[in-house]
């Protein structure tokens, strides 16, 4: 199940935030092809939003073909987005993980890493071929399938 | 739901109110909110918010013009189950407890629901007369009654002025909760437009007792550019503008910057750089400038028949 976290100062439009969460849970296999999306009724509940901006992310995400209504049943995930190595308990993960601890006894701050993270994704390409071989020697975990109008605000 | 098939939920028609011999509270008002949608209304203070709720609620009359309910006049015997009121004042019996309101609620209203009213109660001292209560345990009574009726059209006047951060973003859940299940029609008052931004989709604003904007908000938004120049210190930003077929809102200077809220006209000139304004821009530039023409956005009302709607409602 997928948790809304709502920020109201981000600039990000509350519906986009939804699409943007959503992606991020099938991205790191938080949901799951058949995993139903919470209802409308509890998102509004939970983050006091419009319930007419869930069904206008929900819509948007069945438009990309990644979860589908079912009549009398509710919302569920058609198609994940995660890479085979890009799950939370991945290899690649882990090592990043470890870059991280090593980072930090190097007395990196939190920006710091930010910006080195930020500057080595400058070069990775933009799209890379939707089937990664399962090297563990690629140095670092990228946008699986590259969407890059979708970082910024919409 | 509705009781008509318009898909229409509140409309008024050249509605005006004057209180005895005195100047017109309301004047010329023309709108139509369609069903299902989540209306801010905002304005100053003394606008005619108060006075409009009390209008669709049929508490008062008109004195122009006419306004409806589902199609039929406000205050018609037949709309007052489909209303649920919380008015600015909570009106509640202050010697009778909170668990004496409920069951005043249950034996008034065949259409009940305990789960409803019980979702605002929560932690309120039910033995309590309600008149001991804080402001804050007053609205969550009084917005319990009120969705405990299971209104379709719910009107709301400053239902989070007494309330706490906390206890606002629960209402605020309850309510949205509320009208995501059942497709309620929801009216709220506030002049703080913040706290209604994330909740509505709709707006209407008045001022002086006058319909300024009217409309979704998605649709006000997209009819709005707020732009930037570069001018001479010495010119006066009305005149940077002039001559271009905008409709101008506001415009504002500081320093070498002029900013401006306008609805676009034709192109615009190559040196402004324009940006989407947000919808606390668009009210505020209205608030700030009395002269500005209106801008009433007749809404569609909203295809029912969506998929997404009926499987996200599970």
């Amino acid at each position: 199940m997928v948790e809304y976290r709502i920020d109201r100062h981000g600039g990000v439009t509350t519906y986009m935030q939804i699409v943007q969460q959503t992606k991020q849970a099938l991205r790191l296999g938080l949901l799951q092809p058949g995993d139903k999306l919470p209802t409308a009724r509890e998102v509004v509940e939970a983050t006091a939003i419009n319930p007419n901006t869930v069904l206008k992310a929900y819509r948007e995400l069945e438009r990309e073909g990644l979860v589908e209504p079912r009549p009398g049943l509710g919302t569920f995930v058609r198609r994940s987005l995660a890479g085979p190595q890009a799950t939370a308990d991945s290899p690649l993960r882990s090592r990043l993980a470890d870059w991280a601890a090593l980072a930090r006894q190097a007395g990196l701050g939190h920006e710091d890493v930010s910006a080195m993270f930020a500057a080595v994704l400058d070069d990775y390409p933009r799209h890379v071929e939707s089937v990664v071989p399962a090297a563990p020697s690629v140095p670092a975990p990228g946008p699986r399938d590259g969407e890059p109008a979708e970082k910024g605000r919409t | 739901m509705t009781h008509d098939d318009s898909g229409i939920a509140l409309a008024a028609y050249g509605l005006g109110k004057r209180y005895r011999r005195g100047p017109a509270v309301l004047s010329e008002c023309t709108f139509r909110l369609p069903a299902g949608r989540i209306c801010a209304l905002v304005g100053p203070n003394g606008a005619g918010k108060s006075t409009l709720l009390a209008l669709a609620a049929g508490l008062l009359a008109p004195s122009e013009g006419a306004i409806e309910v589902f199609g039929s006049a406000a205050g018609d015997p037949r709309t007052l189950p489909s209303i649920g009121l919380v008015a600015q004042e909570r009106a509640l019996y202050p010697y009778l407890s909170v668990e004496e309101h409920l069951r005043i609620g249950r034996e008034l209203n065949p259409g009940w629901n305990e789960r409803a009213a019980e979702r605002l109660i929560g932690g309120l001292p039910r033995t309590w007369p309600a008149g001991t209560l804080s402001p804050g345990q007053r609205t969550r009574l009084a917005l319990a009654l009120a969705l405990g009726k299971r209104p379709d059209l719910l009107l709301l006047d400053e239902p989070m002025a007494d309330l706490d951060p906390l206890a606002r973003h629960e209402v605020a859940g309850a309510i949205m909760a509320d009208a995501a299940e059942r497709g309620t029609t929801v009216v709220i008052s506030s002049h703080i437009l913040a706290e209604l931004e994330p909740l509505c989709d709709h707006l209407i604003m008045i001022d002086g007792g006058r319909l300024r904007l009217a409309g979704g908000t998605e649709e006000l938004i997209a009819s709005h550019d707020l732009i930037t120049s570069a001018r001479d210190e010495d010119e006066a930003p009305a005149v940077v503008l002039e001559g271009w077929s905008h409709t101008v809102v506001g415009a504002r200077a500081a320093g070498r910057t002029v900013t401006a809220l306008i609805r676009p006209g034709s192109n615009l000139p190559q040196d402004w750089i324009a940006s989407t304004p947000t919808l606390e821009d668009v009210v505020l530039g209205y608030m700030r400038n009395p002269l500005a023409p209106p801008l009433l956005i007749e809404a569609q009302s909203d295809a029912v028949a969506d998929p997404i709607r009926k499987a996200a409602a599970l």
